[in-house]
């Protein structure tokens, strides 16, 4: 039986009536039309769909739309709401921490978690938090180093 | 990846989580019906169709399932509480840091922020790692359903492979945990499996004046205490002794990620890091 879901995707009112095995990523790229996030394994290991809900970073392919009922979400369409890139983005720019750029998306999604919780991470710290990201071209390090210039500018 | 259509709930109250788990107020539970709490080991089954619950009753409204707190020298941890709450909790982190250590090590941030304790131990899945730290901890559950509540240790709670003690009906309520009275050193050493973060092998080593608890995960077909390398370390054996033993009479699980003689070899070097650690962590 559908249901109906009512969620605030950034800053965005949304009410669908949606099957409860809908995943979330298939909502916010099908029903709201937000293809940001992207589909790359779908069994919850690349993070391509990395989305923020109510500020804690989620696997949105591991998450049925339902359970984000009543919830504020953020996607990669969000971090850049004005136009502007958000200061990750322009980290990410600045130090081609994107080869492909399928994965980045969600490596910004985390990266900004990261940073969110430890300002000033070290190497080690950085590589930990986005170990749930997958990049297909390994263009690790320069996301790595994205994700250092973006703390010393204090993102 | 489309899972078998389901009906959703997401109820208000633990009695009404009870009773539609039990099919209505005057139903018995027989097994169609799923708890969702994170989500994080079920969802991926059920997108598998590997799991194909008619119903699944969402905890997350359910208020009450979400704390961490100490009384009387027994750490408190609600059901629905999140891997990154357990990680980062100041609390857990100074009297209980064993917890906070394999919270931290648990999948990746995207699984820390959504997975919670209780769904990890109701799901029992053999390479979780909070079973290993939860075996060495002496850790108990609570469990709660129409009838009544009742709690067991973790070790009577952990019967095989995704199998527990949980009864038809029933809803892992808490996780307790005896905090330390004397100065035991505690750490937790795992060989991970890079994909899915699960452990290949994980030993949680706590060692105490006279006393030592060894939680082993990923290496059979469910989280177990190797009580002899306890008793070697309680009679005095150095780290690399007991640890040698960790792998006797135990069935090892083998997969394409590693075959049952390597996760034995494994565990003895992954026990002998962690037993050196706790005891460099003693106090």
């Amino acid at each position: 039986m559908k249901q109906t879901t009512n969620l605030r995707i950034n800053g965005t009112s949304y009410v669908h009536e949606v099957e409860p095995r809908l995943l979330l990523i298939h909502y916010l790229r099908e029903v709201a039309g937000l293809t940001g996030p992207h589909i790359g394994c779908e069994t919850s290991i690349c993070g391509a769909c990395t989305v923020a809900i109510d500020g804690k970073v989620v696997k949105s392919c591991a998450m049925f739309a339902v359970q984000a009922d009543g919830s504020d979400i953020l996607t990669i369409e969000g971090v850049a709401a004005s136009g502007t890139l958000g200061a990750m983005q322009e980290a990410f720019w600045n130090e081609h921490g994107l080869q492909c750029g399928f994965c980045t998306p969600g490596m910004i999604m985390a990266s900004r978690q990261l940073l969110e919780r430890n300002p000033t991470p070290t190497e080690a710290e950085i590589r930990h938090g986005i170990d749930g990201n997958l990049c297909r071209c390994t263009g690790y390090q320069h996301i790595v180093n994205a994700v250092q210039a973006a703390a010393k500018a204090g993102a | 990846m489309i899972p078998q259509n389901f009906e959703y709930s997401s109820p208000r109250s633990l009695e009404a989580a009870l009773d539609q788990l039990a099919g209505g107020p005057d139903g018995s539970a027989d097994g169609s019906t799923k708890i969702l709490a994170g989500g994080m080991s079920l969802i991926p089954l059920m997108k598998l169709r590997l799991a194909a619950p008619e119903r699944l009753v969402d905890l997350r409204r359910v208020p009450g399932l979400n704390y961490i707190r100490e009384e009387s020298g027994v750490l408190h941890i609600g059901a629905m509480t999140t891997h990154y709450e357990v990680e980062s909790s100041a609390l857990v982190r100074a009297k209980c840091p064993l917890l906070a250590e394999a919270a931290a090590n648990i999948g990746d941030v995207q699984v820390r922020n959504v997975g919670t304790i209780g769904g990890s131990v109701a799901h029992a899945d053999p390479a979780a790692d909070y079973p290993a730290s939860l075996l060495a901890l002496e850790a108990s559950v609570t469990l709660v359903s129409k009838a009544g509540e009742r709690t067991m240790s973790v070790e009577d709670f952990l019967v095989d492979t995704m199998t527990t003690a949980l009864e038809p009906g029933e809803i892992v309520r808490e996780v307790t945990v005896p905090l330390e009275k004397s100065g035991a050193g505690t750490a937790y050493a795992k060989m991970v499996q890079p994909a899915s973060g699960f452990a290949i092998v994980g030993v949680a080593a706590r060692i105490g004046e006279g006393f030592a608890r060894i939680g082993v995960t990923g290496l059979a077909s469910k989280a177990y205490r190797a009580r002899n390398v306890e008793a070697l370390l309680e009679g005095g054996a150095d780290a690399a002794t007991a640890a040698a033993v960790i792998a006797e009479g135990v069935d090892a699980n083998s997969d394409l990620h590693a075959s049952a003689d390597y996760r034995r070899h494994v565990a003895t070097v992954y026990a002998a890091r962690a037993i050196r650690q706790a005891i460099s962590r003693k106090y």
